[in-house]
């Protein structure tokens, strides 16, 4: 009874938070970290078995842009134009990941693979730069009185998508959870250990693989298209290729891998110090005698290195494991 | 038959097959590298194009900042990537020997974030050239070639042929084929695994900062000039099969000249499009890669 009052109480805190006045900078910095929670927790559902994808940042391209070509170039209105391009997005990790589990293309190699399709799809974005502005990026044209419009599904209120934001955020630790208890996850679990010997006991491997690859490609695809209506700028730079793919693995490998609340903490931990870093440059500036650009990134990648070797399971995953769970083996 | 008149038997699209030909020698040399620390090690160095980048750096402060002759600024610019190589090695590589190689992909890609952001920090994120022009001489009556290109060109080759005679007929090289053969088997021999690690991973680095020089002899430097390269460099190892040097060798020059052919007809980045969409389809149908040997 009491994890579910708390639960209630937690839902009803973060309900309000748009309702008590609080400015709308932090507001802000809360919704970022939410799509991007929701983004790493959609790649964290089949990082988590081992299927370690550096493709997410092209899914995730996929989401923002096409909501966006199709609302400016179409006409589309989001509410179509965003499931069009999770559609798009699954047909994606279906053409990478049917080969990809059919021919056991796994490891390294299945990273480098996906790695591939973010190189492919930035490109093509810089490359088409009469329709998608290149890397200078592109904005959704505004519609509606004052920019407040449901057909577009933009919202100029922080507060409207501060709740879109964490409705999708909460559906995507559900889902997260639903994956946990499924099935699916011992049949993952049995062809992250050994794919030969799941095959023999009858796992369907390639089925199984897929299955979580498009369920995963689609969730980092709707984080796009939320990025993209709430910003309503999207660039190579922000919402897709390398950098970003390498971005969303860090941040989970970060927070946790293997936990439901790991990809939230990591976003936390790596938005929290961006933006720490960010304010006090000026201050840092002064202490350092030359302006700290990329300092953030610097103490990610010391972190990220640091985590590998002495915390493969993130800072939620060694926390609950030290502090919650002794001596359960 | 207009269209092949038109744009195949034409003096630029000749042009344009000597270009990638000779962007191939840079990426080749890179990926020799690369695949003898795969080879050896058994780890795969996402950070290797960062490396890259330093000597870029090195050989640019010390050529303009300190005024060097390029010469010598080139072999300070080989001297610091390979001593970084071995430091790379002890500090990081050392700790994920063995581990999963899903850790050992994101321990070298912290340091990838890592040698960018420290360069951004240090070095700014401005496009810094060396300043050297070597001009361009003529190949026939319309075709013309850049010095610098073919130098890099020449240069890589070399490289390329000398690892070759080294790891052919030294000892040291012997020795290096023999543990990438087989790990555990030479360490009951009595040889000194640790100690091969650091020399292939000093000479990884070496290739690193020679290829280095090369590029910085065609290209700027800025922080992410490794993301431009270093992709490519992994697609061609793994195409050519990882560890495979002969087919990542190979490789390198089927991948360059996509890029230039797609460039040649389109934009240059339709060209890395072209380039990594046959790298995707090479690996459904060869997986083991493309000039694997069967076994």
């Amino acid at each position: 009874m009491n994890r579910i009052l708390l639960m209630i109480l937690a839902a009803a805190a973060l309900v309000a938070v748009p309702f008590i006045g609080v400015p709308p900078y932090w507001l802000h910095i809360m919704i970022v970290i939410l799509i991007w929670s929701f983004a790493y927790t959609g790649w964290s559902v089949m990082g988590r078995f081992g299927l370690v994808s550096l493709g997410h940042g092209a899914f995730m391209g996929i989401g923002a842009y096409g909501t966006a070509l199709l609302w400016n170039h179409a006409g589309l209105t989001p509410w179509i134009g965003i499931p069009i391009s999770l559609l798009l997005a699954a047909a994606f990790a279906l053409l990478i990941g049917y080969p990809c589990f059919k021919y056991r293309i796994i490891g390294h190699y299945f990273a480098l693979v996906t790695l591939a399709l973010s190189v492919i799809i930035g490109q093509v974005i810089v490359a088409t730069r009469d329709h998608t502005g290149g890397s200078l990026g592109y904005t959704p044209e505004p519609h509606g009185g004052e920019g407040f419009s449901i057909y577009a599904l933009q919202f100029p209120e922080k507060a409207h998508f501060y709740l879109i934001a964490l409705g999708a955020w909460v559906i995507g630790l559900i889902i997260w959870r639903a994956v946990d208890r499924s099935m699916a996850r011992y049949a993952l679990e049995a062809i992250s250990e050994d794919e030969d010997a799941s095959a023999a006991v009858g796992v369907q491997v390639t089925k199984e693989k897929l299955k979580i690859t498009v369920l995963s490609a689609v969730m980092t695809a709707f984080a796009g298209a939320m990025y993209c209506q709430y910003q309503l700028f999207v660039s190579p730079d922000t919402v897709a290729g390398v950098g970003i793919s390498l971005q969303i693995v860090f941040a989970v490998v970060a927070g946790g891998i293997y936990t439901q609340f790991g990809p939230t903490v990591g976003a936390i931990i790596t938005i929290v110090l961006a933006e720490v870093l960010r304010i006090n440059i000026g201050e840092l500036e002064h202490l350092l005698g030359f302006r700290p650009f990329g300092l953030d990134n610097t103490i990610y990648g010391i972190m990220l290195v640091l985590f590998i070797i002495f915390l493969p399971k993130g800072v939620l995953g060694t926390f609950l494991e030290k502090y919650l769970r002794p001596a359960k083996a | 038959m207009e269209f092949l008149s038109e744009y195949v038997f034409s003096v630029f699209f000749v042009e344009t097959l000597l270009n990638g030909l000779l962007y191939g020698g840079v990426l080749a040399l890179l990926s020799l590298g690369l695949n003898l620390i795969f080879g050896v090690i058994d780890v795969v160095w996402i950070c290797y194009a960062e490396l890259v980048m330093l000597g870029m750096y090195t050989i640019y402060f010390m050529h303009v900042f300190y005024g060097l002759p390029l010469i010598p600024a080139a072999l300070i610019a080989v001297l610091v990537v390979a001593v970084l190589g071995v430091v790379l090695h002890k500090v990081v590589i050392n700790h994920v020997l063995g581990k999963a190689p899903i850790n050992q992909l994101l321990a070298t890609g912290g340091v990838l974030f890592f040698l960018q952001s420290i360069a951004t920090l240090f070095f700014g994120v401005e496009f810094l050239s060396l300043g050297v022009s070597l001009g361009s001489f003529q190949l026939s009556e319309d075709i013309y070639m850049s010095t610098s290109q073919f130098v890099a060109f020449l240069v890589a080759a070399g490289a390329v042929v000398a690892m070759y005679l080294f790891l052919s007929r030294s000892y040291m090289g012997a020795a290096i084929r023999a543990i990438s053969q087989d790990r555990d088997i030479m360490i009951l021999m009595g040889v000194d695994a640790n100690r091969l690690y650091g020399i292939t991973s000093a000479i990884g680095g070496g290739l690193a900062g020679l290829a280095a020089c090369l590029l910085s002899l065609q290209f700027d430097v800025h922080p992410f000039v490794g993301i431009s390269f270093g992709p490519i460099v992994f697609m061609i190892c793994v195409m050519g099969g990882l560890g495979n040097m002969v087919g990542g060798f190979l490789a390198a020059f089927v991948f360059a000249e996509l890029i230039a052919i797609g460039g040649y007809f389109a934009d240059l980045e339709w060209g890395t499009v072209l380039a990594f969409c046959v790298f995707v389809i090479t690996m459904f149908i060869r997986p083991e890669g493309l000039f694997a040997r069967k076994s």
